[in-house]
């Protein structure tokens, strides 16, 4: 427990918890980070030799504000240094039991809250809580969003500035705003996830740690709001998503379809989390978009095969999901379940009204084409395929929808007649 | 003598290792376990989800549903052992052993009173 690797993963699981405390006392962000960094220098150095702490966190916020102290003394009157950590271990206990209960939640909380400032934008926000919550460095969270070092230092400091400037609160904010505030750390989670779940086959290595610190931050935020139905359906809903990651693409990189994945891949205890969590959520009746979404992501992992898969209840789901929140992106979706289950004409005309609001989306074009190309109609499925190819986003998506143009080529092409291949 | 090994850590440690700090950790204890397994002492072994996957009955007075461990605490409940046992200091060793390919937390060394199986049991 005293290599490098093992002090690292104290040092980050103690890390909101420690960051949220040294904010309460130093009201500055900057302080209170510094002091970690400080306190997690000193980690490195103590622990090897004297062993870990039994309270990581209690043990961090000790020697950081005791840091940060002498810091503005020697500033102040150029006092002599002396290590506090000497004496440390009798002051663990006192501090350790005072963590245990009240402010606990109220610091990780606040600390939450600030990244979801409503005064920043939702990339500074993101980025900042990487950067204070979860401890990426920089240079791994400008490697995550594809952005050079300098960029994503200055989304930081300008995210910290317009947070400095609004004033960090302390108040523990009333209900209606912290269920408010909850929403939006919940959107910030669910955003980090999508960062690392929407990247392409070349940079899912490099983006799938957002994918597992989403993770990490929502099983964060359910430890603090375990009753509530929506964060267990966050949760779920990423555990379920992310358990699909080792069959998404293959070897080549190219996107692989949820019909087409080999669902041996599927990580079965994340899985197994992901239901339990759904499960625990439905118990309380209080329907959210995150559980309907987790419920849809749980039918699939729940079919052995492709065609096990329920989607008479998938389309039911959907169709919830309408009604809680509108959006022709939830219609599409729920277009797919209907052509598996009333035919590709029904699901043609239910998303015939979107063409306006969804002409820049590639997944709509994409979809399209394929309902067409079911339909036999395979000129029209060839230009929406055309047009799906123009908007894709990833090498992958494009790759995709090639694919079905190949194949409306070669279906097309009379045998007697038959070229060779492009 | 039946002994349950009752494993202690704080889960967002444990949550916190990378998957190959993970996977070391579990294979060093399949070497223990296999060891047990072999002299036949090994009962079942289960590791626990989460505790955000938790929920607890409360059965005093009208039985009432929370989510959540049933206690919280800095260290959680997040696995254990059944291992046939000597006596004690050999249920202490055991748990030495499992201790040192998986270090931090505790574990609650307690004697089994009964002890069923299930159906379950291969």
């Amino acid at each position: 427990m005293t290599d490098v690797a093992w002090i690292d993963a104290a040092l980050t699981s103690a890390r909101p918890q420690a960051v949220g405390a040294l904010l309460r006392y130093f009201r500055n962000l900057d302080t209170a980070e510094e002091a970690f960094q400080n306190a997690c220098l000193r980690a490195l150095k103590s622990w090897p030799q004297n062993g870990p702490p039994r309270d990581a966190a209690a043990w961090l916020i000790m020697v950081g504000r005791n840091a940060a102290i002498d810091e503005v003394r020697r500033a102040n009157k150029q006092e002599e240094l002396t290590d506090d950590t000497a004496d440390l271990d009798d002051a663990e206990e006192e501090i350790a039991e005072r963590l245990d209960g009240s402010h606990y939640r109220d610091d990780i909380l606040r600390l939450l809250f600030i990244c979801c400032h409503p005064d920043l934008p939702a990339t500074q926000q993101i980025a900042l809580a990487l950067r204070i919550v979860s401890g990426l460095s920089v240079k791994q969270i400008a490697r995550a969003f594809l952005v050079s070092e300098a960029a994503m230092e200055q989304r930081i400091t300008r995210a910290k500035t317009r947070v400095a400037k609004a004033g960090v609160p302390f108040e523990t904010p009333g209900a209606v705003e912290r269920s408010e505030r909850l929403a939006a750390v919940a959107a910030m989670i669910y955003l980090i996830f999508n960062e690392g779940y929407s990247a392409s086959g070349e940079t899912s290595d490099i983006r799938m740690p957002l994918c597992e610190e989403a993770i990490r931050l929502a099983r964060l935020l359910l430890r603090l709001f375990r009753s509530e139905p929506e964060i267990m359906g966050l949760t779920a809903l990423l555990l379920l998503q992310h358990a699909r990651a080792a069959a998404r693409f293959d070897a080549n990189g190219e996107l692989v379809l949820l019909e087409d994945q080999d669902r041996a891949l599927w990580n079965q205890k994340l899985i197994t989390e992901g239901v339990a969590l759904i499960d625990k959520a439905m118990r309380h009746r209080r329907s959210g978009p995150y559980q309907v979404q987790a419920a849809v992501a749980a039918l699939h992992s729940r079919a052995a095969r492709p065609e096990d898969t329920d989607w008479a209840q998938i389309d039911l789901l959907y169709g919830a999901l309408e009604v809680m929140q509108p959006s022709p992106v939830v219609t599409l979706n729920r277009a797919v379940a209907v052509s598996k289950v009333r035919g590709p004409e029904a699901a043609l005309t239910m998303i015939e009204p979107l063409g306006g609001r969804l002409s820049s989306y590639f997944h709509y074009f994409g979809v399209r084409g394929a309902f067409l190309m079911q339909l036999g109609r395979n000129d029209e499925a060839r230009e929406a395929f055309d047009r799906a190819i123009a908007l894709a986003n990833t090498s992958a998506e494009a790759a995709h929808i090639r694919m079905h143009l190949d194949r409306l080529m070669r279906d097309s092409q009379p045998e007697s007649a038959a070229l060779p291949k492009k | 003598m039946l002994y349950a090994i009752l494993c202690y850590h704080d889960e967002d440690f444990v949550g916190s290792w990378t998957k190959e700090q993970d996977a070391a950790v579990m294979s060093k204890l399949a070497v223990v376990q296999d060891k047990l397994r072999k002299a036949g002492r090994l009962g079942p072994v289960a590791r626990l989800l989460p505790t955000t996957a938790a929920t607890t009955l409360r059965k005093d007075g009208p039985p009432v549903v929370l989510d959540g461990p049933y206690a919280e605490t800095k260290e959680q409940l997040l696995g254990f052992y059944i291992i046939d046992c000597e006596n004690l200091d050999a249920a202490v060793d055991v748990a030495r052993e499992l201790g040192a390919a998986n270090p931090g937390g505790a574990y609650e060394i307690r004697p089994v009173g009964i002890f069923d199986p299930g159906a379950r049991a291969k």
